[in-house]
């Protein structure tokens, strides 16, 4: 009688203290969880902010100002367009 | 010693002694009555009292946070961004809380940007809440919070960003200060872009630190992303004609829109005078005008190819009919209408070509007004478009009984009625599409363009085709439309502009056409408000600024040019080394 008592006490311990390690594992893995979807959306943003350099660097008044002052680029007269038709 | 081991407690004198009942039975009611006291407080704490202290204590360790979404994107058709929302910080204060020292105030005002004396005063409110100053930064709201200042409290929000600053200024519009649309496509399309922000609850442990989530009450919904019709290269190439055009010619204002012919897709929409949507301070009603949609303006002559194409369509007359426009000189009742020269026999491809008064108000008169009336109507003068635009006009168009004879004259030539430079681009739609109308769209259109509404037949919409692309060569009123490489075809408006009932010595510019005029791909109309340094018609003013936008839309769209480019000579031997070359390419 006394030994099955002892073995149960001693599972009911064990099981406590399993439930202790899976609470506090469960608690670290979600604060990982939190910090992981943190860096996401900063992440996220950090794409936007990019974007927004982007389409301000590829802006078409930007490009063409530098293709026409830097590059010393110019729209060909219309007598030297030749256009190359694909033969169908 | 002996003693006291002779006399041991159980044989104690004093138990021998028996003790009245009625103690123990105290004793033990004292504590029966104890311990049901506890019992019933237990009972009053778990069962009835439950919910309140579940709360309470919940509320020591448990929040509600709430989860920001972020308003959607704006693309242009190509994916690239034209408006885009970017988290900043407002930082505010309890001004009771904030007691700072003179250095921090100054430390603070420094990093915001601010007078101190401005900050101060704000922190001098009674009030619990005082914004010291909104969307500023991440990085500087970073700076702020490392001050760890009592009392100074940030709360993150967004911010918009337009990259294409006054080009797209009026197709986007903006947003305010808390990121809900306000003008343009930002209102209009409110309910899309609007993100919903979620809640969520969680527990917190002693360090702040997130353990636990305990129930989404609301996931929060980011916004939608909206992808537009417009095409940014062809929107800067007409915004920057535009703008040349406007200092060139001295206008007041001025407006352009282009039309994908296939798909019913606003392609380009730009005003002048316009702004720039990130730094709104000290702005005008005239700069946010999106003249396009709002502005209604008669068109002048602009609207005659829809008299004579109906006079052709119904068989009143033909492409080739003589009519007769005497001397320049026509009277209705009282009033007189006159042509700029005398033509005197001319046909009907001619009438439009020289942009005759006189003959077609001859043609409209072969119409009941209630004919005429319909034709309008279906084109859709007098009706919004309902793209959802604010401040969208219908334009005037006068209801059938109260027209007079010289009424439904001068409507013919397009005065007396008054559209807007959208609904016009779209009425043009009918000859560009063999007859047919089609909705316009702001987004793109995916597939098959939606069926349209016939007006038209092909054959009439075909013939007026070539009859405009005479109007816009040479011999028309507009051969300074003409585009390299490309046929192109449209009508000259130059109208009067009414103040105050009569008609000023102010003018109206437009021209609105399309291009390739054998199988058109774009529809382009162009207005120009006040031209006041000199030239005011619309071959003038108006129609290099649709060569220049033609141009360059049909070869950024990749159409084919469908007339040799000159000169003739050098091109063709050129181009058939690099036929040979580009087929040599193929076959490796």
């Amino acid at each position: 009688m006394i030994r099955a008592d002892a073995v149960l006490v001693a599972l009911v311990v064990a099981s406590a203290l399993g439930v202790v390690a899976a609470q506090h594992q469960a608690r670290r893995l979600y604060a990982e969880y939190e910090r992981e979807q943190a860096r996401a959306q900063a992440l996220e943003v950090e794409w936007g902010q990019l974007q927004l350099e982007q389409s301000t660097w590829a802006t078409h008044g930007r490009v063409e100002k530098l293709a026409r002052e830097r590059l010393g680029m110019r729209l060909p007269p219309a007598g030297q367009v030749l256009v190359v038709e694909p033969q169908s | 010693m002996k003693k006291q081991r002779a006399v041991t407690f159980n044989h104690n004198p004093l138990l021998k002694r028996e003790l009245p009942a009625w103690r123990a039975r105290l004793v033990m009611l004292g504590l029966m009555g104890c311990s049901l006291a506890l019992a019933g407080r237990a009972l009053y704490l778990q069962g009835v009292n439950n919910d309140f202290l579940q709360a309470k204590g919940e509320s020591r360790y448990a929040r509600t946070l709430e989860v920001p979404a972020t308003r959607g994107r704006i693309t242009d058709r190509q994916g690239d961004i034209l408006a885009v929302s970017t988290p900043v910080r407002s930082v505010w204060a309890i001004p009771s809380d904030a007691q700072l020292e003179p250095a921090q105030a100054r430390e603070l005002a420094r990093l915001l940007e601010m007078d101190v004396k401005e900050l101060n005063a704000r922190l001098a409110t009674g009030r619990d809440f005082a914004y010291l100053k909104r969307q500023v930064p991440p990085e500087v709201a970073q700076q702020v919070a490392d001050l760890r200042l009592p009392g100074i409290h940030q709360q993150q929000e967004y911010r918009r960003y337009y990259p294409g600053g006054e080009v797209m200024a009026h197709i986007l519009g903006f947003t305010d200060v808390e990121d809900k649309g306000q003008e343009g496509i930002e209102l209009a399309f409110d309910k899309r872009l609007a993100g919903r922000p979620g809640a969520r609850r969680v527990i917190k442990d002693r360090r702040g630190q997130i353990v636990e989530d305990v129930e989404a009450i609301r996931p929060p919904r980011d916004g939608e992303d909206v992808a537009l019709s417009i095409d940014g290269k062809i929107q800067y190439l007409a915004w920057s004609a535009l703008r040349d055009a406007m200092h060139q010619h001295k206008a007041q204002a001025g407006a352009v829109v282009v039309l994908d012919a296939r798909s019913g897709e606003i392609l380009a929409l730009a005003n002048a005078p316009t702004f720039n949507p990130n730094n709104r301070t000290n702005l005008s009603g005239a700069q946010l005008r999106n003249r396009v949609f709002t502005d209604a303006f008669e068109p002048g002559s602009v609207m005659k190819p829809f008299i004579a194409a109906l006079a052709m369509d119904r068989g009143k007359v033909k492409f080739d009919t003589q009519i007769d426009t005497g001397n320049g000189r026509m009277t209705i009742g009282t009033a007189t209408i006159s042509d700029t020269k005398r033509h005197g026999m001319m046909t009907v491809a001619q009438i439009v070509q020289k942009s005759s008064n006189i003959g077609t108000v001859k043609m409209a008169q072969q119409f009941s007004p209630d004919e005429m009336w319909h034709l309008f109507d279906q084109l859709g003068f007098g009706t919004p478009l309902n793209l959802g635009f604010p401040g969208e006009t219908s334009g005037r168009l006068r209801p059938v009984k109260s027209w007079r004879p010289i009424e439904q004259a001068t409507m013919s030539y397009g005065h007396g009625i008054s559209t807007s430079l959208i609904q016009m681009a779209r009425a043009y739609m009918v000859f560009a599409r063999d007859g047919e109308l089609v909705p316009l769209s702001l987004t793109r259109v995916e597939g098959a363009p939606s069926s349209g509404r016939r007006i038209f037949s092909a054959h009439t919409a075909q013939q007026m085709r070539s009859i405009l692309a005479m109007a816009a060569g040479p011999g028309g009123t507009a051969p300074r439309a003409q585009v390299p490489g490309y046929t192109v075809a449209g009508k000259t408006g130059t109208a009067h502009k009414l103040e105050g009932g009569h008609y000023a010595r102010k003018y109206v510019s437009s021209f609105v056409g399309f291009a390739p005029a054998t199988n058109p791909r774009i529809v382009v109309a162009v207005m120009i408000d006040e031209p006041s340094a000199g030239q005011y018609f619309g071959g003038t003013v108006a129609a290099p600024v649709f060569a220049r936008i033609t141009e360059g839309t049909l070869r950024s769209l990749g159409v084919a040019p469908d007339v040799p480019l000159t000169p003739l000579q050098l091109a063709r031997r050129s181009a058939d080394e690099a036929a040979g070359s580009a087929v040599g390419r193929e076959n490796m």
